[in-house]
């Protein structure tokens, strides 16, 4: 049960946007100018930094849910989402995606991890500085969803199909939940 | 030195929200309501949640900017602010507030730490729903902004006497795009 008296069986993030509208706007904003919004990296590649850095955050809701956004938009080559979950390293994603994958996991750890040396390393294999600004803030931002969904204990659906429903609603785009009709 | 080039010579969070005016707006909006809504907790208590967090997240620029901007609130009690980074328990502040500072170092090590006797503590001292949810929120949010400010290792000025200016910036006008718009205050 969440910590504070939200709408029951609405999972994750939307039962505590529907509980503070007037912050889950801005929240909802962020989500869709930071994974939706002009960027050359791709959706499916913002989607994949996201669902990593909830991964390494333990956010089970978050983590599953920008996973099956990221399945849903890799389409055929969804399979480079549960290889970069199991070990980022080892997976199948470009060097240069690993480059920003490995500064987004020490800004999950802590902004000053991040070293020089692994500014370098990502310019080396072609990030931009776009893309090493858009790769901070995505890992800072779910350092936030995380501990917000988290920290209010909000509903955490355990069937993989509802993930799979809500990765396709996702796909499409960040739009404030409307309240439910008054009962 | 910065570890991207923001074309800009602000420093801590206003460059990086110079660079990036889209994802800058929707950060401000969420500052502007979460630290200046005056509904359950008063500005000063949130300033003081933002600071603590920004402390314990090692965030030079957050923790002395909002810590700056609280001690506005609190009438120049600078002393105030500097007992709640050291150690809020010996804090002469109230019981439901050290409750909500003790909610924001959990959710600061990680979301799953707070646990139903934290939250009913913070119940029984007189915080409602809407607190708990805004103080989680908060502290969730300077886990972000702490980390895009060191993330990519923005400027932090030396001069201390540059934050109240700022401070006073951030308690006159709010929070929104014009920190990077308008000119730096002096």
């Amino acid at each position: 049960m969440a910590h504070i008296q939200v709408e029951e069986n609405i999972p994750g993030i939307r039962s505590l946007v529907l509980f503070r509208p007037e912050t889950g706007k801005p929240l909802y904003d962020l989500a869709q100018v930071l994974l939706r919004g002009p960027s050359s990296l791709s959706e499916a590649e913002r989607e994949l930094i996201a669902a990593y850095v909830s991964y390494r955050n333990e956010c089970i809701f978050c983590m599953s849910s920008h996973a099956a956004a990221a399945r849903c938009l890799y389409g055929p080559d969804k399979n480079l989402v549960d290889e970069v979950l199991h070990d980022m390293q080892q997976s199948g994603v470009s060097d240069k995606l690993k480059a920003l994958l490995h500064i987004a996991g020490k800004v999950q750890v802590l902004g000053r991890e991040v070293t020089p040396e692994d500014i370098a390393a990502a310019r080396v294999l072609g990030a931009d500085d776009r893309e090493i600004h858009d790769t901070v803030l995505i890992a800072a931002a779910f350092s936030m969803f995380n501990r917000y969904v988290d920290g209010l204990a909000s509903f955490t659906p355990t069937d993989l199909a509802v993930y799979e429903a809500m990765g396709e609603r996702m796909a499409k785009g960040y739009v404030l939940p409307a309240s439910p009709e008054p009962k | 030195m910065p570890h991207i080039n923001f074309n800009n010579d602000f420093p801590g969070i206003r460059s990086a929200m110079a660079y990036s005016p889209e994802t800058a707006a929707p950060m401000g909006v969420l500052a502007e309501i979460l630290l200046r809504s005056e509904d359950g907790l008063s500005r000063a208590e949130r300033e003081l949640i933002g600071t603590y967090v920004s402390y314990l997240n090692d965030c030079f620029y957050c923790n002395h900017s909002h810590g700056a901007i609280a001690c506005i609130y609190l009438d120049g009690d600078n002393e105030l602010v500097e007992q709640v980074r050291k150690d809020y328990s010996k804090a002469p502040v109230s019981d439901k507030l050290k409750s909500l500072l003790a909610i924001a170092a959990k959710v600061q090590r990680g979301g799953k730490n707070v646990t139903t006797a934290d939250v009913e503590l913070a119940k029984e001292k007189g915080a409602t729903d809407k607190d708990i949810h805004d103080t989680v929120l908060i502290a969730a949010a300077f886990c972000m902004f702490n980390r895009y400010v060191d993330g990519l290792a923005t400027i932090t000025p030396t001069d201390m006497d540059s934050y109240p200016l700022r401070a006073k910036q951030i308690v006159d006008n709010g929070y929104g795009n014009h920190v990077f718009t308008n000119k730096q205050p002096t």
